[in-house]
């Protein structure tokens, strides 16, 4: 494979191969693990094979958080590869760590990835998943997130996937007392199908911030949302989600599970649709004792005639107008992300804008 | 020359005829001030100059800088020097007002007047708020100014500036429209023109305009002096001022 192509497609994720940039790296391509670096203390990064065989205990962390088992699932229990990324207790890993999962020739890329923040530490991950150009094939990836005591963790991650792809991610997040998870997903390329429904399990105290901004392009699928269970006192969700429709068809889903007292959630998903497609929002609050405080909003629409006709009226033509307003609706306020992988999100939105027109 | 000519002008709207036989010439250096009641259609003819593709024009042209804009789109007629502030603009999430300002100001020549501007009209804290979401009345107009000035058009369009505006921010509204339209200048330098469009008259306490037109169901009634047509309309009423002014023509 050309090197070139590599690489452009790795960057419209996000990854970047830079040791300034990053504070470690980790490149799967179809099943093999072909580069993998740390640049920092306090950071363990790699491949998960050799994470069980070097920690016993690691196998406690296997189907913790990700519990569903499906057709799918069970495709990866029995082969795998993928990342093991953990920050040591107190490690403070504020440049992203960076990992990647590329698809080229295999007919089904199968992954399992775990990630630990130790009790204290903070780290942020940046993970592109993308193929190669021409590829067909299904991505099924099972990552299980470990947030510890008082830690923080951020992932990031970007999907750019081409026509003939079908997704499956299965993710869990298990944030313990006072922990706080936030997750950012991205998805701006055509994709056949992507399906997942993330959950996260919430202990005392403990905080998850999930925000999506999601494409569906003509013929695509995309089945996406977020799960929050609130297990106890004092644990808080918000999900957010924007999602346009460019043809294809988007279910946004939410559901957050308030099972202690003094939770609190919050869903938030819009819609809109460019061209002829579906958006089916499935908003769901579930409140199992009293004294919480749940809420949602949602709203599906259209591009306003009047708000292009306004910034028209202030020179811009109808093009640029209208990649103004898309821009604005993709526009989320996303907290406690450092700024270089704001700057990604950015780009990769910028990269989109020409293809929503 | 006339900055711009309307020539017996018709605009409907779904199918409705709003304006009819319209016909003015403004000069470089000229501030025209509308007056007419809700409904007249004072707002529909702003939108029919800068191009609002909801408003038809079935009979008629518009005329601006010698050129035939009539069928022009928005944007081709602001590069070409014209500018508008709503009365009642949309709020857009996400964008960010900023963006729109250096937009504006790209356009206006005037990318280094971004922070002077938004200080004179006291938007300093507003630049990186979605545009007009949460803005009350008097920011909302406050904002508008904003992006007229550094877009600096030739041709500058206000509907109602001074519609909901305490008397705290009338005065800041109403130096910004002097700048715009170079009323601090003395007459023989001013190259602007503009029309304003006032409900209450209040912004002539400010702006010192040249003449003055009343809008009466669709048409062009009265022309002559702002302040006298202003007197007239506060003694006789819209109805009692548009029948001394026919009677006069």
């Amino acid at each position: 494979m050309p090197e070139e192509i590599l690489k452009e497609r790795l960057e419209s994720v996000g990854i970047e191969m830079d040791p300034k940039k990053r504070s470690g790296s980790f490149l799967l391509l179809d099943q093999d693990v072909k580069s993998v670096a740390k640049f920092m203390e306090g950071l363990e990064i790699m491949p998960i094979k050799r994470a069980l065989e070097k920690y016993d205990w690691l196998e406690d962390y296997f189907w913790k958080a990700v519990k569903v088992k499906d057709e799918f699932t069970k495709e990866v229990e029995e082969d795998f590869n993928g990342y093991f990324i953990r920050a040591l207790p107190n490690a403070k890993v504020e440049i992203p760590v960076e990992a990647c999962l590329y698809l080229s020739r295999v007919k089904k890329q199968k992954v399992h990835n775990i990630v630990i923040a130790e009790e204290g530490s903070e780290i942020n991950i940046i993970s592109g998943c993308t193929s190669h150009p021409k590829a067909m094939g299904m991505h099924i990836g099972v990552s299980e997130f470990y947030v510890k005591k008082n830690a923080k963790l951020s992932f990031t991650m970007i999907h750019s996937w081409s026509e003939d792809i079908e997704v499956r991610p299965r993710s869990g997040v298990i944030v313990e007392e006072n922990g706080t998870y936030i997750s950012n997903y991205v998805l701006l390329t055509p994709a056949k199908l992507v399906q997942m429904y993330p959950t996260a399990y919430l202990k005392k105290n403990a905080t998850a911030v999930f925000s999506s901004i999601v494409v569906a392009f003509k013929n695509a699928t995309i089945d996406m949302g977020n799960k929050a269970v609130l297990m106890e006192k004092g644990s808080s969700a918000e999900i957010i989600s924007r999602t346009i429709s460019k043809g294809g068809r988007v279910i946004a889903r939410g559901h957050i599970v308030a099972e202690a007292p003094e939770v609190k959630g919050h869903l938030e998903c819009r819609g809109l649709i460019l061209e002829e497609g579906e958006i089916l929002a499935v908003p769901e609050l579930e409140a199992k004792c009293p004294n919480v405080d749940l809420s949602h909003e949602a709203a599906i629409g259209k591009i306003a005639e009047d708000e292009i006709f306004y910034l028209m009226s202030r020179g811009m033509t109808q093009d640029e107008a209208t990649a103004t307003i898309i821009r604005g609706f993709m526009e989320i306020d996303i907290k406690g992300i450092p700024p270089a992988l704001k700057r990604e999100i950015d780009k990769a939105i910028e990269l989109a804008e020409r293809e929503l027109l | 020359m006339d900055v711009l000519r309307l020539v017996n002008l018709g605009v409907e709207v779904s199918g409705r005829k709003i304006l009819e036989n319209v016909n003015l010439y403004i000069q470089k250096g000229q501030t025209f001030v509308l007056f007419g009641p809700n409904g007249s259609g004072k707002s529909s003819l702003l939108m029919s100059i800068i191009g609002n593709p909801k408003y038809k024009i079935y009979d008629g042209r518009i005329i601006f800088k010698g050129e035939d804009i009539t069928y022009a789109p928005t944007d081709e007629r602001v590069k070409m020097g014209m500018g508008i502030a709503f009365q009642n603009p949309p709020k857009i999430g996400g964008v960010k007002l900023i963006d729109v300002l250096k937009h504006c100001a790209k356009l206006g020549g005037t990318e280094d007047k971004i922070e002077e501007f938004a200080k004179l009209l006291g938007m300093e804290d507003f630049l990186h708020r979605d545009l007009n979401v949460g803005f009350s009345g008097g920011e909302v107009k406050r904002s508008e100014l904003l992006q007229l000035m550094l877009l600096n058009p030739d041709f500058v369009m206000l509907d109602e500036p001074d519609s909901g505006v305490d008397l705290e921010n009338i005065a800041i509204i109403g130096e910004a429209i002097n700048k715009l339209l170079e009323r601090d200048k003395p007459a023989e330098e001013r190259k602007k023109a503009g029309i304003i469009i006032t409900h209450t008259g209040h912004i002539l306490n400010y702006v010192d305009a040249d003449y003055g037109v009343i809008l009466y169901k669709g048409k062009i009634v009265c022309m002559g002096n702002p302040f006298d047509l202003l007197k007239d309309i506060s003694e006789f009423g819209y109805e009692g001022c548009v029948k001394r002014c026919l009677r006069r023509f």
